[in-house]
Protein backbone atom coordinates (compact mmCIF):
# COMPACT_ATOMS: atom_id res chain seq x y z
CA UNK A 1 0.00 0.00 0.00
CA UNK A 2 1.05 3.99 -0.99
CA UNK A 3 1.44 6.27 1.92
CA UNK A 4 -0.37 8.89 -0.05
CA UNK A 5 -3.53 10.26 1.71
CA UNK A 6 -4.31 12.78 -0.87
CA UNK A 7 -5.24 11.98 -4.65
CA UNK A 8 -4.65 15.43 -6.53
CA UNK A 9 -3.94 18.67 -6.45
CA UNK A 10 -6.73 21.38 -7.29
CA UNK A 11 -4.98 24.76 -6.11
CA UNK A 12 -1.33 25.43 -6.12
CA UNK A 13 0.19 29.04 -5.03
CA UNK A 14 4.04 28.64 -4.35
CA UNK A 15 4.93 29.66 -0.72
CA UNK A 16 1.44 30.66 0.19
CA UNK A 17 -1.65 28.27 -0.75
CA UNK A 18 -2.32 24.42 -1.69
CA UNK A 19 -5.01 22.58 -1.64
CA UNK A 20 -5.58 18.90 -2.46
CA UNK A 21 -9.02 16.71 -2.37
CA UNK A 22 -9.32 12.83 -1.15
CA UNK A 23 -12.14 10.63 -2.76
CA UNK A 24 -13.03 7.80 0.05
CA UNK A 25 -13.85 4.93 -1.12
CA UNK A 26 -15.87 1.86 0.92
CA UNK A 27 -13.05 -0.26 -0.48
CA UNK A 28 -10.38 1.26 1.69
CA UNK A 29 -9.54 -1.21 4.43
CA UNK A 30 -8.70 1.25 7.28
CA UNK A 31 -12.36 2.76 7.51
CA UNK A 32 -13.52 -0.55 8.78
CA UNK A 33 -11.20 -0.72 11.69
CA UNK A 34 -12.69 2.37 14.03
CA UNK A 35 -16.73 1.17 14.62
CA UNK A 36 -17.99 -2.54 13.86
CA UNK A 37 -20.46 -1.41 10.47
CA UNK A 38 -20.24 2.12 10.69
CA UNK A 39 -17.33 2.96 8.26
CA UNK A 40 -15.69 6.53 9.05
CA UNK A 41 -12.17 7.73 7.90
CA UNK A 42 -10.04 8.34 11.40
CA UNK A 43 -9.11 11.74 11.82
CA UNK A 44 -5.69 10.78 12.72
CA UNK A 45 -5.20 9.99 8.82
CA UNK A 46 -7.32 13.62 8.50
CA UNK A 47 -4.70 14.89 9.82
CA UNK A 48 -2.13 13.08 8.04
CA UNK A 49 -4.10 13.90 4.83
CA UNK A 50 -3.49 17.71 5.81
CA UNK A 51 0.05 16.81 6.88
CA UNK A 52 0.67 15.90 3.30
CA UNK A 53 -0.94 18.84 1.75
CA UNK A 54 1.05 21.24 3.43
CA UNK A 55 3.92 19.55 3.52
CA UNK A 56 4.42 19.79 -0.25
CA UNK A 57 3.26 23.48 0.00
CA UNK A 58 6.37 23.74 2.07
CA UNK A 59 8.89 21.57 0.61
CA UNK A 60 7.71 23.15 -2.69
CA UNK A 61 8.75 26.72 -1.25
CA UNK A 62 13.05 25.87 -0.98
CA UNK A 63 12.74 23.68 -4.73
CA UNK A 64 12.09 20.42 -2.16
CA UNK A 65 15.89 21.25 -0.82
CA UNK A 66 14.84 20.46 2.88
CA UNK A 67 14.04 17.47 4.26
CA UNK A 68 10.38 18.57 6.00
CA UNK A 69 9.30 16.66 8.68
CA UNK A 70 5.41 17.22 10.54
CA UNK A 71 6.94 18.31 14.02
CA UNK A 72 3.74 19.39 15.68
CA UNK A 73 0.08 19.49 15.86
CA UNK A 74 -0.61 22.95 17.08
CA UNK A 75 -4.07 22.28 16.83
CA UNK A 76 -6.41 19.60 15.52
CA UNK A 77 -10.37 20.68 15.95
CA UNK A 78 -12.83 18.25 14.26
CA UNK A 79 -16.68 19.29 13.06
CA UNK A 80 -18.20 16.26 11.78
CA UNK A 81 -17.07 12.83 10.31
CA UNK A 82 -15.73 11.74 7.06
CA UNK A 83 -17.46 8.51 5.59
CA UNK A 84 -17.63 6.48 2.48
CA UNK A 85 -18.12 8.91 -0.40
CA UNK A 86 -17.39 11.85 0.67
CA UNK A 87 -14.75 14.52 -1.21
CA UNK A 88 -12.23 15.80 1.44
CA UNK A 89 -11.00 19.25 0.51
CA UNK A 90 -7.85 20.01 2.12
CA UNK A 91 -6.65 23.81 2.08
CA UNK A 92 -3.28 24.92 3.54
CA UNK A 93 -1.86 28.37 3.91
CA UNK A 94 2.14 28.93 4.86
CA UNK A 95 1.55 31.30 7.88
CA UNK A 96 5.26 31.55 9.03
CA UNK A 97 8.44 30.49 7.29
CA UNK A 98 12.23 30.26 8.12
CA UNK A 99 15.71 28.09 7.38
CA UNK A 100 14.19 26.12 10.52
CA UNK A 101 10.67 25.18 9.53
CA UNK A 102 7.33 26.78 9.03
CA UNK A 103 3.93 26.58 10.53
CA UNK A 104 0.62 26.37 8.37
CA UNK A 105 -2.85 26.49 8.86
CA UNK A 106 -5.62 24.66 7.19
CA UNK A 107 -8.75 23.58 6.76
CA UNK A 108 -10.72 20.49 6.08
CA UNK A 109 -14.16 20.77 3.83
CA UNK A 110 -16.60 18.41 2.30
CA UNK A 111 -18.78 20.83 0.03
CA UNK A 112 -18.79 23.94 2.26
CA UNK A 113 -19.46 21.56 5.17
CA UNK A 114 -16.29 22.36 7.96
CA UNK A 115 -14.81 19.04 8.71
CA UNK A 116 -11.71 20.22 10.83
CA UNK A 117 -9.64 22.86 11.17
CA UNK A 118 -5.76 21.92 11.14
CA UNK A 119 -2.79 23.99 12.29
CA UNK A 120 0.52 22.21 12.15
CA UNK A 121 4.45 23.19 12.62
CA UNK A 122 7.23 21.52 10.22
CA UNK A 123 10.82 21.33 10.61
CA UNK A 124 13.32 21.51 8.31
CA UNK A 125 15.58 18.24 10.23
CA UNK A 126 19.03 19.07 8.33
CA UNK A 127 18.38 22.99 9.78
CA UNK A 128 17.68 22.01 13.35
CA UNK A 129 18.93 18.90 14.57
CA UNK A 130 22.48 20.09 15.14
CA UNK A 131 24.88 17.22 15.43
CA UNK A 132 22.46 14.34 13.83
CA UNK A 133 23.50 13.38 10.65
CA UNK A 134 21.00 12.64 8.03
CA UNK A 135 20.75 10.86 4.86
CA UNK A 136 21.87 13.00 1.86
CA UNK A 137 19.42 12.20 -0.99
CA UNK A 138 15.38 13.70 0.31
CA UNK A 139 13.46 10.95 1.84
CA UNK A 140 11.05 13.00 2.37
CA UNK A 141 9.77 13.96 -0.49
CA UNK A 142 9.79 10.62 -2.75
CA UNK A 143 8.73 10.38 -5.96
CA UNK A 144 4.80 9.60 -5.16
CA UNK A 145 4.34 13.29 -3.73
CA UNK A 146 6.43 14.98 -6.24
CA UNK A 147 4.68 13.27 -8.89
CA UNK A 148 1.50 14.46 -7.19
CA UNK A 149 2.55 17.95 -7.66
CA UNK A 150 3.83 17.69 -11.27
CA UNK A 151 0.19 16.04 -12.51
CA UNK A 152 -1.49 19.07 -11.25
CA UNK A 153 1.21 21.16 -13.15
CA UNK A 154 1.01 19.71 -16.02
CA UNK A 155 -2.76 19.44 -16.40
CA UNK A 156 -3.25 23.16 -15.30
CA UNK A 157 -0.92 23.78 -17.91
CA UNK A 158 -3.08 21.99 -20.68
CA UNK A 159 -6.27 23.35 -18.94
CA UNK A 160 -8.05 19.81 -17.90
CA UNK B 1 6.37 54.67 17.99
CA UNK B 2 4.42 54.41 21.44
CA UNK B 3 6.83 51.99 23.88
CA UNK B 4 5.38 49.16 25.74
CA UNK B 5 6.09 48.46 29.56
CA UNK B 6 8.17 45.42 30.28
CA UNK B 7 4.46 44.22 32.24
CA UNK B 8 2.94 44.85 28.54
CA UNK B 9 5.71 42.32 27.33
CA UNK B 10 5.50 39.31 29.87
CA UNK B 11 0.99 39.64 29.08
CA UNK B 12 2.17 38.95 25.35
CA UNK B 13 4.90 36.43 26.25
CA UNK B 14 2.35 34.95 28.44
CA UNK B 15 -0.05 34.38 25.83
CA UNK B 16 2.31 33.45 23.62
CA UNK B 17 3.79 30.76 25.69
CA UNK B 18 -0.14 29.43 26.83
CA UNK B 19 -0.63 29.03 23.13
CA UNK B 20 2.60 27.09 21.91
CA UNK B 21 2.64 24.84 25.33
CA UNK B 22 -0.76 24.69 26.45
CA UNK B 23 -0.18 25.18 29.82
CA UNK B 24 -2.11 27.35 32.10
CA UNK B 25 -1.84 31.09 32.44
CA UNK B 26 -0.68 30.76 36.39
CA UNK B 27 2.14 28.11 35.22
CA UNK B 28 3.84 30.73 33.27
CA UNK B 29 5.69 32.82 36.50
CA UNK B 30 8.80 34.80 35.61
CA UNK B 31 11.43 31.97 36.88
CA UNK B 32 9.24 29.20 35.18
CA UNK B 33 12.10 26.81 32.87
CA UNK B 34 10.44 26.70 29.75
CA UNK B 35 11.79 22.81 29.32
CA UNK B 36 11.36 21.70 33.20
CA UNK B 37 8.36 23.26 34.03
CA UNK B 38 6.68 24.15 31.10
CA UNK B 39 7.37 21.36 28.94
CA UNK B 40 8.87 22.57 25.96
CA UNK B 41 10.43 20.25 23.79
CA UNK B 42 12.55 21.44 20.77
CA UNK B 43 10.30 22.19 18.00
CA UNK B 44 8.51 24.74 20.60
CA UNK B 45 11.41 26.84 20.36
CA UNK B 46 10.58 27.51 17.22
CA UNK B 47 6.90 27.63 17.24
CA UNK B 48 7.24 30.56 20.00
CA UNK B 49 9.78 32.40 17.91
CA UNK B 50 7.07 32.71 15.31
CA UNK B 51 4.64 33.45 17.58
CA UNK B 52 6.87 35.85 19.12
CA UNK B 53 7.31 37.88 15.76
CA UNK B 54 3.49 37.64 14.88
CA UNK B 55 2.88 38.96 18.46
CA UNK B 56 5.42 41.44 18.58
CA UNK B 57 6.06 42.70 14.74
CA UNK B 58 9.60 41.61 14.76
CA UNK B 59 11.98 39.04 13.24
CA UNK B 60 14.03 36.61 15.22
CA UNK B 61 16.82 34.89 13.40
CA UNK B 62 17.95 31.64 13.52
CA UNK B 63 20.41 30.99 16.94
CA UNK B 64 19.52 34.77 17.98
CA UNK B 65 17.19 33.88 21.21
CA UNK B 66 18.20 30.37 21.82
CA UNK B 67 21.99 29.78 20.87
CA UNK B 68 23.05 26.71 18.60
CA UNK B 69 25.36 24.90 17.70
CA UNK B 70 27.66 26.02 20.94
CA UNK B 71 27.04 22.36 23.08
CA UNK B 72 28.65 20.91 20.03
CA UNK B 73 31.52 23.04 19.62
CA UNK B 74 34.53 21.76 21.69
CA UNK B 75 36.24 25.13 22.57
CA UNK B 76 32.73 25.91 24.22
CA UNK B 77 32.08 22.01 25.63
CA UNK B 78 33.77 19.29 26.88
CA UNK B 79 32.81 16.51 28.81
CA UNK B 80 29.42 17.55 29.03
CA UNK B 81 30.61 21.00 30.42
CA UNK B 82 30.51 24.16 29.50
CA UNK B 83 34.02 25.45 29.11
CA UNK B 84 34.60 29.09 30.55
CA UNK B 85 35.49 30.25 26.99
CA UNK B 86 31.51 28.54 26.25
CA UNK B 87 30.00 30.46 29.46
CA UNK B 88 31.39 33.36 28.59
CA UNK B 89 29.72 32.48 24.99
CA UNK B 90 27.00 32.17 26.23
CA UNK B 91 26.60 35.15 28.74
CA UNK B 92 27.51 37.21 25.39
CA UNK B 93 24.44 35.67 23.48
CA UNK B 94 22.20 35.50 26.51
CA UNK B 95 22.49 38.53 28.47
CA UNK B 96 18.94 38.41 29.47
CA UNK B 97 19.67 34.85 31.53
CA UNK B 98 20.39 34.20 34.72
CA UNK B 99 23.76 32.42 35.21
CA UNK B 100 24.22 32.32 38.99
CA UNK B 101 22.88 28.91 39.71
CA UNK B 102 24.42 27.84 36.01
CA UNK B 103 28.15 28.91 36.59
CA UNK B 104 28.47 26.99 39.59
CA UNK B 105 27.93 23.36 37.99
CA UNK B 106 27.58 24.21 33.55
CA UNK B 107 26.97 21.06 32.64
CA UNK B 108 25.66 21.06 28.86
CA UNK B 109 22.48 19.05 30.14
CA UNK B 110 21.48 21.55 32.04
CA UNK B 111 21.84 24.50 29.44
CA UNK B 112 18.07 24.42 28.97
CA UNK B 113 17.54 25.60 32.38
CA UNK B 114 19.05 29.28 31.58
CA UNK B 115 15.39 29.89 29.17
CA UNK B 116 13.25 31.33 31.39
CA UNK B 117 10.26 33.17 30.88
CA UNK B 118 11.78 36.56 32.35
CA UNK B 119 14.80 35.23 29.70
CA UNK B 120 12.02 35.95 26.83
CA UNK B 121 10.66 39.36 28.24
CA UNK B 122 14.00 40.17 28.54
CA UNK B 123 15.06 39.06 25.28
CA UNK B 124 11.63 40.46 23.73
CA UNK B 125 12.86 43.80 25.52
CA UNK B 126 15.91 44.02 24.63
CA UNK B 127 14.93 43.39 20.47
CA UNK B 128 12.24 46.18 20.98
CA UNK B 129 14.50 48.89 22.31
CA UNK B 130 16.83 48.45 19.69
CA UNK B 131 14.27 48.60 17.28
CA UNK B 132 13.33 51.80 18.99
Amino acid sequence: MRWIWIDKFTEFTSKTSATAIKNVSLAEEHLHDLYPAFPVVPHSLIVEGMAQTAGILVGEARQFAEKVILAKVGRATFHRLVRPGDTISFSATIEQMSEQGASTRGTVKIGEDMVAEIDLMFSHIDQNLAGLEFPEHNFVFTEQFTELLKTYRLEARIGV
Amino acid sequence: MATITRDEIYDKVRTVLVDALGVDEDEVKPDAVLVDDLGAESIDFLDISFRLEKAFGIKIGKGEMWPEGLANDPNFAQNGRVTPAGLAELKKRMPHSNFSEFEMDPQVAKMTKLFTVDAVVGFIEGKLNTAN
